[in-house]
């Protein structure tokens, strides 16, 4: 164990140059990953607070009776998606207008009659106000025979949505494209390690050194080195964060659990690459 | 302890490197491997520490049949053997007591224990007060000594000596012949490779004798006692 690390460390003495450049490739990687991450998170909060105010509003045909409607309400409240749904009537759904465009009071005070129908407001549980939710709830809501109109804002919640998913699908693309060419660099990295050090496996395997015994310092390695590209990357993008939220607007930064996967995963990526190198050059125990 | 039954070796592109050589050395036996360059000695050292295996015959170590061995047994063959070669083949960043260490970690021997054994051995070959030089400030005898602790630290059931002394002058080389001697007196077998016939002449020890990769020569040819076979285990 000590010897491996020992001959991990040392490895990074014989070629500095390399070793940085694996290190600054993960790193990159997994800041540009990280950076649509937080993305994402800043965007999920924003949403949140837009789709607090998500409602699904059914509007009643005329002539529907309340107690159709209040036995509806007590139906629509069983659906899981649903928080609350209220009944609105027709005098109330007018003087609510009536509060609320004060300005067209004369319009109002001159109606024979009320135009406006009775509704029901149906409002979501957190969790589930996306587009799919709000889609399926009012598919639903479509099938009381009384329900004459309903609207929501569809919309903007389903651009929303789609916004995320590309913000989350060009940070997993570029990421991807820098994860491809941080295991190109590490596996050559470690396989030129693998040919300079030819003669010590050598040595290695005649004192009878285990196939597994001469790996484990290119996989500690390679692991290093990812865990190392993971730690810069979590601090560059702290810094983009710490930047954004100083001149820009609150933001919010990663919670230790993602920064520690963020840390293992570049781990993971060092791991793979060494072990795929070392895999390929250290092949059959007597070569 | 080392049996070889009517063993031929090919090279992937070359001719026959051993033709139907058979012979057998006892646990504490001392034995020359002579003949000329490309003999076959460097072949038959090979083939006793599974760097290579026999095209057909069979090579015994410690009564397993190298070629039966798995790549997880052939490591733990090798720690029951000490190796030694003529290019020393030292690691050129480490100490000479570094050198002989690295042979127990890489068994993953544990560190406390270490330190003791390496210095035993290298007092052993004379050169506990050089424990601490790099091979580059060490004589070619001085390195050769060092290479021959890494060899012994493990308590080899036979040292191989590849031309141990090829790379050496007279002085060095009779120091270094006078230690293997001392070890072979010891209680461990040494089989060592040579085409130095002064060094043969001068020892009473058995000579096998290779021409163009056949057994022209034996000096102690018995057949040896057929009583080791599976007896001790390889580790
Ligand atoms: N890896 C190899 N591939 C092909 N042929 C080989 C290989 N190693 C050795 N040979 C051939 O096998 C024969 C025996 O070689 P070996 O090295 O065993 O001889 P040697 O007796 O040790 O010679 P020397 O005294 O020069 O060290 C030679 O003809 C050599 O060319
Ligand atoms: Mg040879």
């Amino acid at each position: 164990m000590n010897l491996a690390l020992r001959e991990a460390l040392l490895a990074f003495r014989r070629m500095p140059l390399l070793s940085v450049l694996s290190v600054t490739t993960i790193a990159f990687a997994l800041f540009v990953v990280g950076l649509f991450g937080l993305v994402a998170i800043n965007l999920r909060g924003a949403l949140a607070a837009l789709e607090e105010r998500v409602e699904i509003i059914v509007y009643l045909r005329r002539g529907t009776p309340v107690e159709t409607a209040t036995l509806a309400i007590t139906d629509i409240e069983t659906f899981h998606e649903v928080a609350t749904a209220t009944y609105v009537s027709e005098d109330e759904a007018l003087s609510r207008a009536r509060r609320e465009l004060a300005e067209f009071q004369g319009v109002f005070a001159d109606l024979r009659a009320n135009p406006l129908p009775a509704s029901i407001e149906v409002r979501l549980k957190p969790g589930f106000r996306s587009a799919e939710h709000v889609n399926a709830v009012a598919e639903r809501l479509r099938g009381f025979r009384f329900a004459e109109d309903i609207r929501y804002g569809r919309e903007w919640i389903e651009k929303l949505d789609r916004l995320r998913d590309v913000a989350a699908l060009v940070g997993l693309t570029v990421g991807a494209a820098f994860a491809i060419a941080s295991v190109i660099i590490i596996g050559t990295t470690i396989r030129m390690g693998v040919l300079h050090r030819g003669r010590e496996i050598a040595i290695m395997r005649l004192v009878g050194a285990t196939d597994g015994f001469v790996r484990r310092p290119f996989l500690l390695e390679g692991a290093l080195k990812g865990a190392l590209g993971g730690a810069a990357a979590v601090g560059l993008n702290h810094a983009a964060f710490f930047t954004v939220d100083r001149l820009l607007f609150d933001a919010a930064f990663f919670d230790p659990a993602w920064v520690a996967f963020i840390v293992l995963f570049g781990t993971a990526l060092g791991l793979l690459a060494s072990a795929a190198s070392v895999r390929r050059h250290l092949g059959s125990p007597t070569s | 302890m080392i049996r070889f039954a009517g063993v031929f070796k090919a090279y992937p592109r070359g001719s026959l490197a051993l033709k139907d050589v058979s012979f057998h050395i006892a646990k504490g036996e001392f034995a020359f491997l002579t003949g000329h360059s490309g003999a076959g000695k460097s072949t038959v050292l090979r083939l006793i520490h599974a760097e290579e295996f026999p095209t057909s015959g069979e090579v015994r170590v410690s009564g397993f049949l190298t070629a039966d061995l798995t790549s997880r047994e052939i490591p733990r063959l090798r720690r029951r053997l000490g190796i030694v070669f003529q290019d020393f083949r030292l690691l050129e960043d480490r100490t000479a007591e570094e050198n002989v260490a690295f042979a127990l970690e890489v068994t993953g021997a544990r560190r406390a224990t270490i330190a003791p054994k390496v210095m035993r051995v290298l007092a052993q070959v004379g050169l506990a007060a050089k424990a601490a030089a790099y091979p580059k400030e060490l004589s070619g005898g001085e390195q050769q000594r060092v290479a021959i602790a890494r060899a012994l630290v493990n308590d080899p059931l036979v040292l191989l000596a590849d031309e141990p002394t090829g790379n050496l002058d007279e002085r060095a080389t009779r120091g270094v012949f006078q230690l293997l001697r001392d070890i072979n007196a010891a209680g461990t077998a040494v089989l060592m490779a040579t085409h130095d016939l002064d060094l043969v002449r001068q020892a009473p020890y058995r000579v096998i004798e290779l021409q163009q990769g056949a057994l022209v020569y034996d000096s102690g040819a018995d057949g040896g006692p057929e009583t080791d076979a599976g007896a001790g285990a390889a580790s």
